[in-house]
């Protein structure tokens, strides 16, 4: 393999532009493939195709599941940023999970623990949330910058020691406390000044949209600025494309790593934050697990683009709440999860077909517009 | 007798017409080669002569545009390695595809396991074969051995023995002495005589000219993608050689003024790089370059060229002192120093010049990502870029449609203009440019070497590393040799013969 070429991995993480309207067609054939799937899925299992996916679509647009929608989908917008900020310069942090639940309990605890004016409150729970999630992500990136440890590897064995590590706070010598009427317990719920009212924007519904979507939306535009319109984000995605040509740039690699690693734990920080300020207020054993995995499905959905990845996050959160009529018909949920997996891998596919005409038929161009005769033929392996 | 019968039998590999472009490069031009049966053939030329690329089509991992390829006298089409497998051709790579962890045994069978009963494996029948050829050959390796336990040279045999293995009787040997040491060369010498002795016929690629000459039958030389001339070891001297390596036509020396000052823009002293396993790489490099001199380095490449220029750019730890116009730079970071005037024309643009799947005006901010027009503080300053891209591309003759094509889509020569002219903008004091030409067109090259000779007028300190003489003596004020990591020699270019360079860089006689 030529280092000249883009590797699979460019093109799986989405380091590889593809340009105008190529960049819609392949998610949209990834799309359209996996309903392809899906249907066969549901001839085979004795279920109508059509009349499901319409059962489902009639659903998720009900105003209450459109609420519940984009709730999902803020959590995992999140997840899906802080995953594609390390995705963008060739870091895999698996270890957004544990950084989020991690950085949850503890903000829970503290917000729980005192009592702020309102903004004041919420600022400092959020923060503390960032801190601890970056925490959590310097370990590995320290690791990985000291003693060369592959951050697969170690952000993996982290999930599995902050799993382990939550369980033995949430505990009620520790941070816990029962939870009133159940025999859960969780953090103590945070007072009033530290909750984020919902939005009653959808009609037809009382259900609420997390305030904190607003924060989502916040992340997403300081994601796009920060990485293509500073000399950091410029730097980040260089080391990206080619840590040998960044180093011969002059981008000192190492604190890149950390520098990306701490954001990826921060935004990873954010993940429990709309529900934790939002509806739950406090950090219970049953706050989800798993949301880093969703968010890397999603980043790669969504190519690593601020605005492809609020497309995948959507799509995945109709998905999800849709699923729950199905049993209603007595159609297996699991049907969903079939559906998201064949979403991502035919994505993966069609982007890596999408690229490779588009790279020929830019060659072809360039040669074409040149007119030096010179020939069509993609340039490998070169002289 | 033997001899006799084998010279007059058909040659086994013929090449007639070898063409093979690439988007504004011709990597080969009209190649003819006859290789005998039962000969060690070698085929010499500089690194980016077209070595590679010609290989890669006789091993059907490329194809040619025009031209044919006779296997034994009848015609045959590769359309990848197996079918070259198939045809009896095997290839030894210059880096050894082996799997540490598992024995030699299990090396040479992987990719070709010998069945049982359609499943298991027939360790036993692979086994006996293994130590049949190994005693044949005289390769002397032992089938059970673990690959981690054996020395670079015995790794090299059982590369030789998976070809075999595999029913080869033309072997390609891609630069097989570039990893071994001079006992090893002499041992696998040994064993190559034995290979063509039992019919075998061998192809041999290297740059080393005292090697090729002591074991190959008959020798090719390419230049510049096309076969300049074959040869018969006994009647030509390493000299005579190099020359044909790197043309003997030198450009007449030019009538130009010199522009050399007495300010010394960069000063290395004592600079000594070492590998990880404590090899001396450069050893004890000092010289000076003053504002308006091209400083040239000749020598084969791997001669701690390319570590001497990392050390100078602050890529690889050094020891010893750099001092850029008054100040000691040995500390500075990379970026540090491309902030204080250092220009870089990498050796390798792909890996070391060019973001490929980036816009050309994004690579145009690499490198000089802290200075104007590219941003202003913290922010890209994307109209900046741009238009100064656009100038660049202007002034330096980039073939482009437009700014936002990636960097991947420009032929070699059009990628390498614009590293040129990024390199230049910004007003360097010091350029390092390492084989600035290197893999371009010919019309790419004169742009360049103009470039260069301009900026060098208007007071820039140049130190120019190549492997092509023409280029070396037709742009240096000064030039010195490297050889092992050490200079060897220093040389005028005004009066030098392609010769006396030639025979310095290769070690091959006594320096001028």
């Amino acid at each position: 393999m030529n280092a000249a070429e883009s590797s699979f991995a460019d093109r799986l993480l989405g380091r590889v532009r593809l340009s105008g309207l190529l960049s819609l067609a392949a998610p949209l054939l990834a799309i359209v493939f996996a309903g392809v799937v899906t249907s066969i899925v549901l001839l085979i299992s004795g279920d109508p195709p059509l009349e499901t996916l319409g059962i489902m679509a009639e659903y998720g647009a009900q105003p209450r599941s459109i609420v519940l929608t984009l709730n999902y989908a803020t959590t995992y917008y999140l997840a899906a940023i802080a995953v594609a900020i390390g995705f963008r310069m060739n870091l895999f942090n698996i270890g957004v999970d544990g950084q989020y639940r991690l950085a949850a309990l503890v903000a829970a605890a503290v917000g729980g623990a005192v009592a702020l004016p309102g903004p004041l409150h919420i600022a400092m729970i959020i923060v503390v949330a960032m801190l601890v999630g970056a925490g959590w992500a310097s370990i590995a990136a320290l690791l990985k910058v000291k003693r060369g440890v592959s951050e697969v590897i170690s952000t993996i064995m982290l999930n599995a020691i902050a799993t382990s590590l939550g369980a033995w706070l949430l505990n009620k010598e520790r941070l816990a406390v029962e939870v009133a009427g159940s025999n859960n317990i969780g953090t103590k719920p945070i007072a009033e000044s530290g909750q984020v009212p919902g939005m009653a924007i959808i009609p037809g519904t009382e259900a609420k949209v997390f305030g904190l979507i607003i924060l989502a939306i916040v992340v997403g535009v300081i994601y796009h600025v920060l990485l293509n319109r500073t000399r950091f984000g410029f730097d980040l995605r260089a080391t990206g494309r080619s840590e040998t040509a960044a180093v011969a740039s002059g981008v000192n690699v190492k604190r890149m790593i950390i520098v990306a690693m701490l954001l990826s734990g921060a935004a990873a920080g954010l993940i429990g934050m709309p529900q934790l300020l939002g509806s739950s207020y406090s950090y219970s054993l049953d706050f989800p697990t798993g949301l880093g995995f969703t968010g890397i499905a999603i980043a790669l959905l969504g190519r690593n683009h601020p605005v492809g990845i609020a497309f995948g996050a959507l799509l995945w959160a109709f998905l999800d709440t849709s699923s729950s009529i199905l049993q209603l018909h007595e159609i297996s949920p699991e049907i969903v999860l079939i559906m998201q997996g064949t979403i991502v891998l035919s994505v993966v596919i069609a982007y890596e077909l999408v690229h490779r005409y588009q790279i020929t038929a830019e060659q072809r161009r360039v040669s074409k517009e040149l007119a030096g005769g010179a020939s069509p033929r993609p340039e490998g392996a070169s002289a | 007798m033997e001899e006799a019968v084998i010279s007059t039998s058909t040659p086994a590999v013929e090449l007639a017409g070898i063409t093979k472009r690439f988007p504004g490069v011709v990597a080969n031009r009209d190649i003819s080669l006859s290789v005998r049966q039962g000969h060690v053939h070698a085929i010499v030329g500089e690194n980016g002569a077209g070595k590679s690329t010609l290989m890669k089509i006789l091993y059907g991992m490329q194809r040619p545009d025009e031209g044919e390829i006779r296997v034994n006298g009848s015609a045959v089409t590769f359309r990848s390695p197996s079918d070259a497998i198939a045809a009896g051709i095997g290839m030894v790579h210059q880096h050894f595809m082996l799997a540490d962890n598992l024995t030699v045994l299990e090396n040479v069978v992987l990719g070709s396991e010998p069945r049982k009963g359609g499943i298991a494996l027939d360790f036993g029948t692979a086994r006996r074969k293994i130590k049949q050829i190994s005693d044949t050959y005289g390769l002397g390796i032992d089938p059970d051995a673990m690959v981690e336990d054996l020395g670079v040279g015995a790794r090299q045999r059982v590369e030789i023995l998976k070809v075999l293995y595999r029913g080869a009787r033309i072997l390609i040997l891609d630069e097989p002495t570039a990893v071994l040491v001079p006992q090893e060369v002499d041992e696998l010498f040994g064993n190559l005589r034995e290979l063509v002795r039992e019919g075998l016929t061998i192809i041999f690629i290297s740059h080393k000219l005292d090697e090729v000459l002591s074991v190959a039958d008959a020798i090719t030389v390419i230049r510049r993608g096309t076969t300049v001339a074959s040869v018969d070891p006994k009647g030509v001297t390493a000299r005579q050689l190099a020359e044909l390596m790197v043309g003997s036509e030198l450009p007449s020396p030019e009538t130009r003024e010199s522009t050399v000052t007495d300010v010394v823009a960069l000063s290395v002293r004592k600079v000594s790089v070492h590998s990880p396993d404590e090899r001396c790489i450069v050893d004890g490099v000092s010289f000076d370059i003053r504002k308006g001199e091209v400083l040239g380095i000749a020598g084969v490449e791997g001669n701690g060229q390319a570590e001497l220029v990392e050390a100078i750019m602050g890529m690889r730890p050094a020891d010893g002192q750099i001092v850029l116009g008054e100040q000691d730079i040995s500390a500075w970071s990379t970026l540090r120093r491309r902030e204080a005037g250092i220009g870089y024309i990498p050796e390798d643009r792909h890996r070391h010049g060019l973001l490929l799947e980036a816009p050309l005006w994004e690579n145009r901010i690499l490198g000089h990502q802290t200075r104007k027009p590219n941003v202003k503080g913290p922010w890209i300053d994307r109209g900046g870029a741009r238009a100064d891209t656009r100038r660049i591309v202007e002034e330096y003759d980039v073939r482009t449609p437009g700014i936002d094509v990636d960097a991947a889509a420009l032929s070699g020569g059009n990628q390498q203009k614009l590293i040129v002219g990024r390199e230049m903008s910004g007003d360097p004091v010091f350029l390092i440019a390492s084989h600035p030409t290197r893999g371009v067109d010919v019309g790419a090259q004169a742009a360049i070497w103009d470039h260069l000779r301009a900026a060098r007028a208007a007071g820039l300190a140049v130190l120019l590393i190549s492997a092509d003489l023409d280029e070396l003596i037709g742009l240096s004020d000064t030039l010195k040799v490297i050889l092992r990591g050490r200079i060897v020699a220093d040389v005028d270019p005004q009066n030098v013969t392609p010769e006396q360079l030639g025979s310095a860089m290769t070690g091959a006689g006594e320096a001028a």
